[in-house]
């Protein structure tokens, strides 16, 4: 029943709000911040749609209560694209390799592979598949989704070699 | 799909959690990467009404080297002690074994104090604690006391632990084992970062003359607790582990374990099961150790 004050940074964007105990941080996103992008599938930690970076790291956003959040940085799949009307590469590369049908599971496919692509641009497609390990697609059988994320490797590679060493971001 | 109301509270410290979990009586849980007991909220399994977030006490947190032992502090993320050098090198069991546990998202959260006090019998921490000898620490308003993983289960999830009592930290011996040690860790999974249908943890020294000194065998997934296999130890120890005799451990596996049919699998295929991958495990340390690299 309890409520708490919390502040936090979603996609570079300080909120301070308050929010009962039992929120989780997804409904909090969903709900409360409106940013849709990230779905609700499961809601028990099976599923891997309601992806999100926590300080940096890719989590569970049903598994953790809003409160938690509380002084911590969330990026979400809005903060992926450069902006409004564009996608980032990584976006783009789900886009050209049809790695999407329903899309249900697409953002946090893009959480996890933007995940592995800040660690590694030279991923094997072993562990392409090990990092989305933990997320569920019903719809492409996979393929499609591990061609996009080597896709957005290889761009992100290439972009890297034309700037000369001054690194690109998925 | 959405929890009950709860009253959230934040201890600063450990002695702060022992009062706020004493405070809220039967009704109180302590809440640490929260990837197992969110999910039984969420389900309205769990229906503590006052929750005690522990992820905040820096006391909690953390890897360090402490004279013969290696101790992990019991808010460790998974993923922080599956990457930590000392863990590899000090407990390399327990780091195979933690990159069994769940995957990057739910390792991230997930604690290695938790999932030793949810006492999942399938649970891949628990069954390299035990292969290992670590003890556990625990505190309450009482004290603290040490508690060997040997003593800890009580059968499936739950353990000694007393109500408003908080695991502060699980210490693994560092490997004063003579000779060359090698470690093994199997498991088949239903699909990959499940829980085990059965998984099989060994570790194991040779002396120079190439014969096993010591060797540790346990089992989790096949039985209400993980399940150390003596009779493996007293059959294989003083032999040169050559495949016949890896079998014949593996035979001594299948009757020593009781394993439940359940909806993943069948007693019959658990026992196969835990003797094939006895045999795997068993191997694999063996192999290890005579490649000196552990």
């Amino acid at each position: 029943m309890s409520q708490h004050e919390i502040s936090v940074t979603v996609n570079s964007r300080l909120h301070r709000v308050r929010v009962p105990a039992r929120l989780t941080l997804v409904d909090f996103l969903r709900d409360v911040l409106g940013l849709t992008g990230t779905h609700v599938g499961c809601e028990h930690g099976v599923c891997g749609a309601c992806s999100v970076l926590l300080d940096g790291r890719p989590v569970r956003a049903c598994l953790l209560f809003a409160v938690q959040a509380d002084g911590a940085a969330v990026l979400t799949v809005e903060g992926l694209a450069p902006g409004a009307d564009a996608l980032g590469v990584l976006q783009d590369s789900f886009w050209e390799t049809h790695a999407l049908q329903c899309g249900f599971c697409t953002s946090g496919m893009l959480i996890a592979a933007h995940a592995l692509l800040q660690e590694t641009l030279n991923p094997t497609r072993k562990e392409i598949r090990t990092a989305i390990g933990g997320n569920l697609c019903r719809c492409t059988g996979y393929k499609q989704i591990v061609d996009a994320i080597e896709l957005a490797a290889e761009r992100l590679r290439s972009t890297n070699e034309a700037r000369s060493g001054h690194g690109a971001n998925p | 799909m959405k929890a009950v109301d709860f009253d959230y509270v934040r201890a600063a410290s450990i002695a702060d959690a022992c009062r706020l979990l004493a405070d809220a009586g039967e009704d109180g849980k302590l809440l640490a990467g929260g990837q197992t007991l969110v999910p039984l909220l969420a389900m309205r399994l769990a229906r503590p009404s006052v929750l005690v977030d522990i992820n905040f006490i820096a006391e909690l947190q953390g890897v360090e080297l402490d004279g013969e032992q290696l101790l992990v502090r019991a808010c460790t993320r998974q993923a922080t002690a599956l990457a930590d050098a000392r863990v590899q090198h000090h407990a390399p069991l327990l780091a195979k074994a933690l990159a069994f546990v769940g995957h990057d998202q739910t390792r991230n959260r997930g604690t290695v104090g938790g999932s030793l006090a949810n006492a999942d019998p399938a649970a891949e921490i628990g069954l390299a604690a035990l292969t290992l000898d670590a003890e556990v620490l625990a505190r309450s308003s009482a004290g603290e006391r040490r508690i060997a993983v040997a003593e800890f289960f009580t059968g499936p999830m739950t353990t000694v632990l007393a109500s408003g009592e908080c695991l502060t930290a699980v210490r693994f011996p560092r490997r004063t084992l003579a000779g060359r040690v090698g470690t093994g860790f199997r498991e088949m999974s239903a699909r990959q970062s499940d829980f085990a249908l059965v998984a099989v943890a060994v570790e194991l020294a040779l002396g120079t003359d190439g014969r096993c000194r010591y060797l540790a065998l346990s089992v989790g997934g096949a039985g209400p607790k993980p399940l150390r296999v003596d009779a493996v130890s007293a059959r294989l120890v003083d032999t040169g582990l050559a495949d016949s005799d890896l079998d014949a451990a593996a035979a001594i596996v299948c009757q020593a374990i009781e394993p439940q049919t359940d909806i993943l699998a069948s007693a019959g295929y658990r026992r196969r099961l835990a003797g094939a991958l006895a045999a795997q495990a068993l191997a694999e340390a063996r192999d290890e150790a005579l490649d000196g690299r552990a």
